[in-house]
């Protein structure tokens, strides 16, 4: 491996969070963002097969992850938890804020059909949402946004990984007119 | 009756919820999917029938926002039935607004399901130092020394503004005695002025007093009040007494 590819593995090593390419750039000067994104590549390559753990693009950043194949072992042994399930209202609370943002708690009330205060509340404990500015409109409401650890738990490179509306089974259209 | 999503069941060991739905309107899909039926062509009677069902089987009863869902069902069940002409073009099918909701809700269902295998998928990978929660760090334990804590507790004493202390007097309304004086009054002649019945310097009780006599005595008939021209003084009349009273 180059020298770069070796400073970005001792880096990724060393951090416990996903690390952007802005923040892997300052490792070395000298080295540009063409550079960076060439080690990581290369150290990416060097991790594909023959190792238990892989590098992995991730919430707007890079990480070393263990394999999936490993993680029964590993929980079993209780060497490490997996992470708490979120709730069905959690996840959909979460998946309103991520479509929508920024958004207001009443907005997100609106389309669950039920108060989302509290489930919001938890949402930004556990770092997976933000009040990111005030809406215009009646009392300023506070607006809501996911955050990278949203990103995260969720195993995503950045908010475009999502599934487009278009997508979905049931893409949202207007109810037909009645005939 | 309806039987509970056998989904509700399997994951309750895992996710403790309140009820087995997150909401009225995944009741409201629940049935929808049970009976098959054509959400954009709701038959809201069947419905909100249905609904009200599950609420009173499930003890729901207690949640806003069921009910709220089962008095907008009944609500919507009641326009459709009201009679209307096939000319008229103005009539918006009152289900409309419940059907767009639904259909957006259905949507965030997939996108919960998808978010739910994407976040399944990732819990299979560890990362390093991987821990079960990002706990906040706890505040550093406090030493100070004991003069430091009486200077501290000084200066917060300093602070504290010296209490004002206000008497506060009861005084009510005399309003029996005000009657017996203007009653007093008009024993002795047959009409008499504001002044006379309050003084010159009259406090505010007093006034308040005499005014809420005068215009319960009026009421009764005991006496007619009469004002020239705008806050010119009162003039009080005795009035004869009633020959029925």
């Amino acid at each position: 491996m180059s020298p770069l590819a070796q400073l970005l593995e001792a880096a990724l090593f060393a951090a416990s969070r996903p690390l952007a390419v802005r923040e892997l750039m300052t490792l070395d000067p000298q080295a540009g963002e063409a550079a960076v994104r060439a080690g990581l590549d290369e150290l990416r390559a060097a991790y594909a097969a023959g190792h238990g753990v892989e590098l992995v693009e991730i919430a707007l950043g890079w990480q070393f992850l263990t394999r999936p194949e490993h993680a029964a072992a590993i929980a079993g042994a209780e060497l490490a938890l997996r992470p708490r399930r979120l709730s069905p209202a959690a996840l959909e609370t979460l998946a309103i804020i991520a479509y929508r943002q920024p958004v207001s708690r009443v907005e997100v009330d609106e389309i669950r059909g039920v108060d989302a205060g509290a489930v919001i509340d938890k949402l930004i404990e556990r770092g997976l949402v933000e009040v990111v500015s005030r809406g215009e409109g009646l009392g300023r409401p506070l607006l809501y946004a996911t955050t990278p650890q949203f990103l995260e738990i969720l195993g995503l490179k950045d908010l475009d990984e999502l599934p487009r509306l278009e997508e979905l089974s049931v893409a949202l259209r207007p109810p037909a007119a009645p005939a | 009756m309806t039987t509970l999503p056998p989904s509700a069941v399997d994951q309750a060991g895992f996710v403790v919820e309140l009820e087995q739905f997150s909401g009225p309107l995944d009741l409201l899909l629940h049935l929808i999917r049970e009976d098959e039926l054509d959400i954009t062509d709701l038959p809201i009677a069947k419905i909100a029938d249905q609904f009200l069902g599950v609420i009173d089987d499930l003890g729901l009863s207690q949640a806003a926002d069921y009910l709220e869902m089962a008095a907008r069902l009944l609500r919507i069940k009641a326009q459709t039935l009201l009679p209307r002409r096939p000319g008229d073009d103005e009539w918006e099918d009152p289900r409309a607004e419940l059907v767009r909701r639904l259909l957006e809700y259905q949507q965030v269902r997939e996108l919960v399901d998808w978010l739910a295998d994407a976040a399944a998928r990732r819990a299979e990978r560890f990362a390093r130092g991987f821990m079960p929660e990002a706990r906040p760090v706890p505040p550093a334990p406090l030493v100070v020394e004991l003069n430091e804590l009486l200077a501290a507790a000084e200066r917060v004493i300093a602070l504290i503004p010296e209490p004002v202390l206000h008497r506060v007097v009861p005084r009510p309304l005399d309003v029996e005695g005000a009657t017996e004086r203007i009653q007093a009054l008009l024993g002795e002649r047959e009409e008499c002025s504001w002044l006379d019945v309050v003084g010159e310097r009259a406090s505010v009780v007093d006034v308040l007093s005499a005014f809420i006599a005068l215009l319960e005595l009026a009421r009764r008939g005991a006496l007619k009040l009469r004002q020239d021209a705008p806050f010119a003084s009162i003039v009080i009349r005795r009035e004869p007494p009633r020959a029925a009273a």
